[in-house]
């Protein structure tokens, strides 16, 4: 009998410390961050010879993921609800044509340009979900084939593609030498969505209507607001991805925004954000944008290939969506 | 005792009716079809041969899709990695087939019909195991596979023996029925036929329609779901397979558009999202129906990238008018 | 007499003229979901050739019993033995292949698929079950679709169904509660037939009238035990409700006692206005009809507490729909404050002030989210408060909420890891937060303790004297009396009666709701 609370005491313990990594996986997923910081670093001195854990480096590397962390900013709103955009690739590739065809008339119109072509495709995708109640699965993927026919049409036919001075200075510049500029625009958007996730009353709705459809519309909730209101800001932020990508890259193509749609699925379901809906935050998104792309540039100092990429981020999301589901629902 | 009761009929249904609600919708893609065919035929200026053929190299692995992703719907799930696996199939089969006799490319082709066959009932394995979505995995396969295709080819190349591709290009004789069409119908009368209207068949049907009530009538509920995605893996297959005849090469990324098209069929084909509706005929002309349009608009002269517009905006257009009428029904 | 009634009566079945051993013996069997005992330790024992009834008020654990029986569900503990042997059945098709036929209250019939196709899925021949359904003068198009079929109809396929395997035991779950009085004779026809071969029938029911006419003996449920096993006949339908009421009369006042504790008690005075009633009548309700719910009338003034006694599927949930904006009326009129009221959305009527507790928690909980979240929530359900949150202001909303409720904010940060009572009282909370005219409370303490029930009581009454209107439905009938100015039964989806609240005690509520005669109850 005496042995029994100390034998209860140990698992107690135990589950505390496993609910509170389950509350905060962002600590976590810093910590895995650090580890593949580190072994990125070993790796890079045992092949080149150099230490990967530089200034140098780390500017690079958040100025590569930046237009990730944009994309899947919106990608984790649209999560948050229970839903997914499949078509936030292609709205990056369409927003950064509609810049780059509209930057000869100026900066702002090519901006404007951009964004506009990200707000309707998010529109559409929420009018679809929203009012119509189209599995978003479906609806994004629908609404991705019909932007890929439209580029590809709108891409074979010659124009002048200007990138606004503004964009290219936003992706690709650095400020005193380590800074990177977007990184500007993705701290202020995280400040936004960190802050509005939490203090506003969409933010509260948000979660309210992926956490328990029934429930929120019971309390009055009309959910087909909320949803098209999170798919056209996921158009944006998609849009905004694109600008920052076209910024760097200076040059419009069709595959410009191709591998980033795995990737914001993934870097939002590493994040701890529940595929399911009503958990999780941008925070954990930023952490996993992060862990993504230092494992993007392990695997390319391993000489990965594609395929390995691919069947990695695959097995990722599976993976990882069993491990939070279990954790989440053990109680 | 009082007198005894009079006999009483249950009056239901009026019998044309029940057809009509059961059998309409497939009817009607029938007859668009049918429609179709004298449209088509006034724009073309090859020879019917031709012009089969040319459907066929078309129709053909969306058929299969098609028939594998209705099965799986019918059962209550769905399968987004469709395509890609057919984009496996595409490149192992190509790959290996190369240097084959007919009869060795014949023995080859059962193997991996096996295989698909694994790779679905594995898929149906940890959707019932790990009680994650059916979405969620099978969009984690989706990018699996893909790394999978890659992995075995990373450009097109390989082939297949002629007698081979003339399964799907070839026809009956000198007559003007198309192997296609034949190897469809084969494959529908072997494989699902027997299926529809003993236990297995049903227990998909009535695991897709209301699982208490199934589970109440003796139906292994978890058995009959991997079994249906085991199904879906033998369409799959011979959906790769047919990639492979058609085409005569083998191509990582040619299956990427049949999980969308496969998805727009089943809706097109009067299989209802929310499973235990349907079959597969009415899939299988939504199949051609939708190769058939394409096609109309090549023949018309439409940019090839158009198409791909009509297509996805069709899908689109069909499933939200799916959805507005099964809402209709239910209410 | 009427003490002694109770204590022999297990004696009474042991002295039955036939002492053959029991073809169904349940012993302690049990089965708890999570907290919550569905069925604590009930024994039942079903002779050959009887028919023996099932009872007990909703809740008291029928349902478990007979999933148990069948192989639905595994019970934690108890022995089944069935025809002298012990058994455990493993699946309802495991039961059948037992003898062990249930009918079950949902009819186990996949809705897209045609009868024979059903048929044909649990492997039954289509000429016995045809020829069961001919027994019974009935004719069904086999070629159906399931899902066109009626109701009635469904149950008796079912029914034939079970037949065809001609079982030891035929369960039958509720089975006349959806049958109009043709089809349930042919039931008992059945049920007497099979009697006379010697097979055994156990029947679940609510209608008393119907135990009494056919069933050999009865056994009774209450809070998940058997409380006693009868013959019908001998007692009459007031005895069988004596006993579901508990064996002394005392049990039921010191239950009343405990749920209602002195300083929480309700302020007799509270309920003396019946005069207030007709000056302003908030809500208003005239021949409303929607689902169940056939012609139903009433009203509720400021300031009152209306019950809604009935047993299940009379219509209350339908009527709890309608107000709450959930589901359109087929016919009726409802008036708020004298103005024609219609809620298409649940927004509609939140906004004019009529506000929904529904039965089940989950459906008013975001589980993940925390306390705070989930009782401001309804504050932002309109676009135009979805701008940057006053904080102060909902802090403050929150905890004058928090604190009227008494809510355990220990595990705050996830609405799911509180117990039952606390996310119970988040449910209502949340409207004190926001505020209300009409409160629709549907069985608000359902499956909680007696703490929370009491807190929630006073709760109740408070707001009633701040001047709300309550609308009350409860599946636990001890609470009326203790809640509400005034009760009305409801059966068949209509007003059958209606007591003054302190009247309303168990008894006179079961008669009511079993659509018995009041007065026979009081005689």
């Amino acid at each position: 009998m005496t042995a029994a609370p100390e034998a209860l005491a140990r698992p107690g313990r135990l589950r505390a410390a496993q609910q509170f990594l389950a509350d905060n996986p962002v600590i976590v997923l810093v910590g895995v961050l650090a580890v593949l910081f580190i072994v990125t670093d070993i790796v890079n001195r045992r092949d080149i010879g150099e230490p990967f854990i530089t200034w140098n480096q780390l500017s690079t590397t958040l100025l590569v993921a930046a237009p990730l962390g944009m994309i899947a900013a919106g990608q984790t709103l649209v999560m948050l609800t229970g839903g997914i955009d499949l078509s936030v690739a292609l709205t990056a590739t369409a927003a950064a044509f509609a810049t780059s065809w509209q930057g000869g008339n100026g900066e702002v119109q090519g901006v404007a340009a951009g964004l506009a072509v990200g707000l309707g495709i998010g529109l559409v995708n929420g009018i679809g979900v929203g009012i119509f109640r189209v599995n978003p699965l479906i609806m994004t993927l629908g609404t991705s084939s019909v932007t890929f026919g439209l580029l590809s049409i709108y891409a074979g036919k010659p124009f002048e593609k200007i990138v606004p001075e503004i964009v290219s200075t936003l992706g690709s510049d650095r400020f005193f030498d380590y800074l990177p500029a977007n990184l500007l625009l993705w701290v202020a958007v995280a400040a936004i969505l960190i802050l509005g996730l939490r203090y506003t009353g969409y933010g509260r709705m948000l979660y309210a209507v992926g956490d328990n459809p029934v429930a929120a519309r019971l309390a009055g909730v009309r959910l087909w607001q909320v949803r098209v209101v999170v798919y056209a800001l996921c158009g944006v932020f998609s849009a905004l991805g694109g600008l920052l990508l076209v910024g760097f890259t200076a040059n419009p193509d069709l595959g410009l925004a191709t591998p980033y749609l795995l990737q914001s699925v993934a870097a939002v379901v590493i994040g701890g954000t529940s595929i399911f809906g009503g958990w999780g935050g941008y925070s954990g998104t930023i952490v996993g944008v992060l862990i993504l792309t230092v494992l993007g540039s392990l695997l390319t100092l391993l000489d990965a290939e594609e395929w390995q990429r691919q069947v990695i981020y695959g097995s990722i999301i599976i993976v990882l969506t069993a491990i939070y589901a279990r954790v989440s629902g053990t109680d | 005792m009082s007198a005894p009761a009079a006999a009483i009929a249950f009056r239901g249904t009026a019998a044309w009716r029940r057809n009509l609600r059961l059998h309409g919708w497939t009817v009607a893609v029938w007859l668009v079809l049918l429609a179709l065919v004298p449209y088509w035929r006034s724009l073309s200026q090859q020879d019917l041969e031709f012009d089969l053929q040319a459907v066929a190299i078309d129709a053909l692995p969306l058929c299969f899709a098609a028939m594998a992703q209705a099965v799986i719907v019918i059962s209550g799930g769905i399968d987004l990695s469709i395509g890609s696996m057919m984009g496996v199939v595409n490149v192992l089969s190509a790959k290996h087939m190369i240097g084959m006799s007919f009869r060795e490319a014949l023995a080859f082709s059962l193997l991996i019909l096996v295989l698909t066959a694994l790779a679905g009932a594995f898929t149906g394995l940890i959707i019932t195991l790990s009680r994650i979505p059916d979405i969620v995995v099978t969009l984690g396969m989706l990018f699996v596979w893909q790394g999978v295709a890659l992995w075995i080819m990373e450009i097109p190349g390989g082939g297949a023996p002629l007698q081979y591709s003339d399964l799907a290009l070839g026809s009956v004789g000198s007559t003007l029925i198309p192997n296609a069409l034949v190897v469809v119908l084969v494959a529908f009368a072997l494989v699902w036929l027997p299926l529809r209207w003993l236990r297995p068949g049903l227990a998909i049907y009535a695991v897709g329609s209301n699982r208490t009530a199934a589970y109440l009538s003796g139906i292994g509920v978890a058995r009959t779901r991997v079994g249906a995605y085991m199904l879906g893996g033998v369409f799959t297959g011979l959906g790769g397979l047919a990639l492979t005849a058609s085409s005569g090469i083998g191509d990582p990324n040619a299956g990427v558009t049949y999980t969308l098209n496969s998805v727009a069929a089943v809706v097109l084909g009067g299989v209802a999202l929310v499973g235990g509706v349907g079959g597969l005929i009415g899939p299988i002309a939504a199949a051609l129906v939708l190769t058939m349009s394409k096609i109309i608009l090549l023949l018309r002269g439409t940019d090839p990238n158009y198409a791909n517009v009509y297509q996805g905006a069709l899908i689109i257009f069909v499933v939200v008018i799916g959805g507005l009428l099964a809402r209709k029904t239910r209410s | 007499m009427e003490g002694a009634v109770f204590r022999p009566l297990r004696v009474s079945c042991n002295g039955m003229s036939k002492q053959t051993a029991a073809l169904l013996e349940a012993r302690g069997v049990a089965k708890h979901y999570g907290p919550v005992a569905a069925l604590r330790a009930a024994d039942l024992s079903v002779a050959p050739g009887e028919i023996h009834a099932l009872l007990g008020a909703n809740g008291a654990g029928k349902s478990t019993l007979v999933k148990c029986l069948s192989g639905v569900i595994r019970p934690d503990t108890g022995t089944i033995s069935f025809g002298g042997r012990a058994v455990r059945a493993r699946s309802p098709m495991h039961a059948a292949r037992l003898g062990l036929a249930p009918v079950f209250q949902d009819p186990a019939l996949v809705p897209d698929l045609s009868v024979t196709q059903n048929l044909r899925l649990t492997g039954m021949p289509l000429g016995r079950v045809r020829a069961e359904l001919a027994a019974m003068e009935l004719s069904v198009n086999f070629n159906e679709q399931v899902g066109d079929l009626a109701l009635p109809v469904l149950r008796m396929l079912d029914l034939a169904r079970a037949l065809a395997r001609d079982p030891q035991l035929l369960i039958l779950d509720e089975i006349t509660a959806a049958l109009p009085s043709d089809l349930a004779e042919r039931v008992f026809a059945v049920m007497r037939e099979r009697r006379e071969k010697g097979r055994s029938v156990l029947f679940i029911t609510h209608r008393l009238a119907e135990v009494i006419a056919i069933c050999d003996r009865a056994t009774i449920l209450r809070d998940g035990r058997d409380v006693g096993t009868m013959v019908p006949r001998e007692g009459g339908e007031a005895r069988i409700v004596e006993i579901m009421l508990g064996p002394e009369a005392a049990r039921a006042e010191a239950r009343a006692a405990e749920l209602s504790e002195d300083d929480v008690a309700v302020a007799p005075d509270a309920r003396e206005r019946p005069d207030a009633v007709a000056a302003d009548a908030v809500l208003e309700l005239d021949g409303l009809r929607a689902g169940n719910v056939q012609e139903l009338s009433l009203r509720i003034a400021a300031g009152e507490v209306v019950g809604v006694a009935a047993l299940e599927g009379q219509g209350q949930d339908e009527l709890f729909e309608v107000l709450a904006g959930e589901r359109k009326p087929e016919s009726g009129e409802v008036r708020l404050r004298g103005k024609p009221f219609r809620a298409r959305h649940p927004y509609d009527a939140i906004r004019k002030g009529v506000v929904l507790v529904p039965p089940d928690r989950l459906l008013a909980l975001l589980p993940q989210r925390s306390v705070r979240e989930n009782v401001a929530a309804p504050h932002y359900s309109t676009p135009l408060r979805w701008g940057p949150i006053n904080m102060r202001d909902e802090g403050r909303r929150v905890r004058h909420a928090v604190d009227a409720l008494q809510i355990d904010m220990r595990a705050a940060r996830q609405v799911r890891r509180l117990s039952g009572g606390n996310q119970q009282k988040v449910t209502i909370a949340r409207w004190l937060a926001s505020g209300f005219t009409t409160l629709l409370c549907n069985d608000p303490t359902r499956g909680v303790d007696v703490g929370t029930k009491r807190q929630v009581y006073t709760l109740l009454r408070e707001l009633a004297a701040d001047g709300a209107a309550i609308l009350f439905f409860s599946s636990e009938l001890a609470e009326f009396p203790l809640v509400c100015d005034r009760v009305l039964t409801v059966y068949g989806g209509r007003v059958t009666a209606e007591l003054p609240g302190p009247a309303a005690d168990e008894a006179s509520l079961l008669q009511a709701m079993h659509g018995l005669d009041l007065e026979e109850a009081v005689a």
